[in-house]
């Protein structure tokens, strides 16, 4: 026969384990909710919304290869840097919807814009957006201006831009348009006008 | 005979005195103000090749400690007081300022001067790597003092040199590994300087051959860096081969008269890549065009298709379109005949070096249909300051008549119903060619990708392509 004494202690230990289970588990959560919280650095901002107002997007058209202006009435907020970021991810809304003239990879993102005087806008995009672009002269290109392009006909003051991506710098978009240099507003302007001419 | 000094009148002092002082005056601006050779160490090793640049500190030379072992290796630093506690992965090493006792891995260690503290950075004199990254590494450490190269482990890269007896002589070197040295010419010597190979001398420094053509050449090792020197009687050119374990250095061939036609070439399609630098005076032009298959080797580009990359659907176009311009007398240069890799860089250096009349650039795409050709988007605020050329810019000059090429080329292509269009790009290497320069997007003609492959459609874009170059041959041979 099993002493009684055993018995008791046998009891004793196996509530101890249950309870110290119990209580990993969830302490376990608790680091999963706080990690979550950690790795989200971006800075929370509060949805747009409010009165709209008129934007040109410049728009990249792959089956005729051409960039074309479309008028939109977007909500915009009153920061200069925030009006330009928040431009272009209108600009990529439109880019990842279902029907996209353009598309882009899923995942594509605008991760911030910086103005910097005298004229410089600083364009962040995430690596899903470099890494899940399609390759090719033509379609990389379309990407970069429509992005400058944007940015430099709604914004005022913008003369140059440059391209990152995941804030590093990178030689190009996907194999071919080069976001290893400065791009030049005029330039890139004069680079719109051609890509309006379908082939 | 000159009167020792100190029998002199007083008088003929003052003038000497005043000249002596003028020229000391003159001597010091001059050092002053020209600007020396940095100097530099460079390590080779396993892990990586670099090149730390070498400080001078009370009369010695010095090197920061921490960035010697950074590329090595988990290294940290920490400093405490005018102690500086240095870790490569398990080896402790301290160190303290203005001493040159120091203890590492336990034991003492004796600088032969002391060692340095400036911002955080400890300093430790460049002799001593020899003696001091072995304590360290654990390994054997090559340090050549003189020349500040310095090879961890087994890493030297060996070579062999022969001139053959053929007609003209060629000099054959063959390395243990491959090397891409930056190669320039002078009258009677063509130099190849290793900046990041572990290339070491062969048994003797100078080396001679039985050639009056190419009669020697010499090993020199100095600031981190390795020359070899070839001299020579004639020009001479320099071609890399077996993946970059042999460079052939050979008389410069006599140029090809621009209006002589020249035999069809056969297409090649296992032929070994000839990457050739020519270093023959500027007058010389071997080639009309430079024609660079897009891509290759690791770098694949588009996936056209499952099986399709745009790395071999731009080297069958160029193999072709070079046939085209052979055809019609234009000598072309194909930058790649086989899947190497190259760099936009050494695209651009490639093409430089060898003056052609234009630089075609081909690529592959699966948008849209026809042909796209593209001229450079020159970067903004790339201007060019003196006689050097700004790289990114280098463009500048020839992009008027790129684009007057270009649109003689749109025009023929369409003449001959293939879709064609014209367009400024941000397309690298076309801003650092100094000559003019298209890239053109070869896409399918119709839905169906696989035409891009197809024999017939690149033959027919190649003839068109060739003939719309042709046509303006006059006019790019001016702008030479």
């Amino acid at each position: 026969m099993i002493p009684r004494h055993l018995i008791i202690g046998v009891a004793v230990l196996l509530a101890i384990t249950l309870g110290m289970s119990l209580y990993v588990w969830r302490m376990r959560g608790r680091v999963d909710r706080s990690e979550d919280s950690a790795a989200n650095t971006q800075p929370v901002a509060p949805p747009v919304s409010g009165v709209t107002e008129q934007a040109t997007l410049y728009v990249a058209y792959d089956d005729a290869g051409v960039l074309r202006p479309k008028p939109v009435r977007i909500p915009l907020p009153a920061g200069r840097q925030e009006r330009a970021a928040e431009m272009l991810r209108a600009l990529l809304t439109l880019y990842l919807d279902k029907f996209s003239p353009h598309a882009l990879g899923a995942g594509s993102e605008i991760r911030d814009v910086y103005l910097v005087d005298p004229g410089l806008a600083v364009i962040d995009l995430n690596a899903a957006f470099a890494d899940g672009h399609r390759s090719g002269v033509l379609v990389e290109e379309l990407t970069v201006v429509s992005l400058v392009q944007t940015l430099s006909a709604n914004i005022p003051g913008i003369t140059r831009v440059k391209i990152l991506v995941e804030g590093k710098e990178r030689d190009t978009l996907a194999g071919h348009a080069d976001l290893s240099n400065f791009y030049d507003v005029p330039a890139v302007t004069q680079v719109v006008a051609q890509l309006q001419n379908a082939q | 005979m000159v009167a020792p000094a100190s029998r002199r009148p007083p008088g003929h002092l003052v003038p000497a005195a005043g000249a002596f002082a003028a020229a000391v005056v003159l001597a010091s601006s001059i050092l002053l103000y020209s600007s020396p050779e940095e100097k530099r160490i460079t390590i080779y090793s396993n892990a990586a090749n670099y090149t730390l640049p070498v400080l001078e500190r009370n009369g010695d030379e010095y090197v920061g400690l921490l960035e010697v072992f950074e590329p090595l290796g988990n290294v940290s630093a920490k400093l405490s007081g005018s102690h500086w506690k240095f870790r490569y992965y398990d080896v402790d090493s301290e160190f303290t300022a203005g001493k040159t006792r120091a203890r590492i891995h336990g034991s003492d260690f004796d600088l032969p001067s002391n060692f340095l503290l400036e911002n955080r950075r400890g300093l430790v004199p460049l002799s001593c790597l020899g003696t001091l990254m072995p304590r360290i590494l654990g390994g054997p450490v090559t340090f050549n003092q003189n020349s500040r190269r310095l090879f961890v482990g087994n890493v030297a890269v060996h070579f062999t040199a022969q001139v053959s007896k053929t007609t003209p002589p060629k000099l054959v070197m063959n390395f243990t590994a491959p090397v891409n040295p930056m190669i320039a010419t002078e009258p009677g010597k063509l130099r190849m300087a290793f900046n990041h190979e572990a290339v070491v001398a062969p048994g003797s420094q100078a080396l001679t051959f039985d050639s009056k053509i190419i009669p020697s050449a010499s090993f020199q090792e100095n600031n981190g860096a390795a020359e070899i020197v070839v001299a020579a009687s004639v020009p001479l050119m320099a071609s890399f081969a077996n993946n970059g374990h042999t460079i052939i250095v050979e008389p410069v061939p006599q140029a090809i008269p621009p209006t002589q036609a020249t035999a069809p070439a056969q297409p090649q399609p296992n032929a070994s890549p000839p990457i050739s630098i020519t270093t023959a005076p500027t007058a010389i032009h071997r080639y009309f065009a430079v024609v660079d298959p897009s891509h290759g080797g690791d770098e694949r580009g588009a996936s056209l298709t499952g099986q399709l990359a745009e790395k071999d659907v731009t080297l069958a176009f160029a193999r072709r379109l070079r046939q085209e311009l052979d055809n019609r007398g234009l000598a072309t240069l194909l930058l790649r005949d086989g899947d190497t890799t190259l760099s936009l860089d050494q695209r651009a250096s490639l093409t430089n070096s060898a003056h052609p009349a234009i630089y075609l650039c081909v690529h592959a795409a699966t948008q849209g249909n026809g042909i796209r050709v593209y001229t450079a988007l020159v970067p903004a605020e790339a201007e060019t300051r003196g006689p050097f050329l700004n790289w990114d810019a280098a463009q500048t000059a020839f992009q008027l008549l790129s684009r007057s090429a270009g649109a003689a080329l749109v025009t023929e292509l369409q003449n001959r119903q293939i879709p064609a269009r014209s367009i400024i790009a941000p397309l690298r290497p076309l801003n650092n060619i100094t000559t003019p320069a298209l890239a053109m997007e070869v896409a399918p003609p119709s839905d169906d990708v696989s035409q891009l492959n197809s024999p017939a459609y690149q033959q027919m874009i190649a003839g068109a392509i060739a003939a719309g170059i042709a046509g303006v041959r006059e006019k790019l041979e001016a702008g030479r």
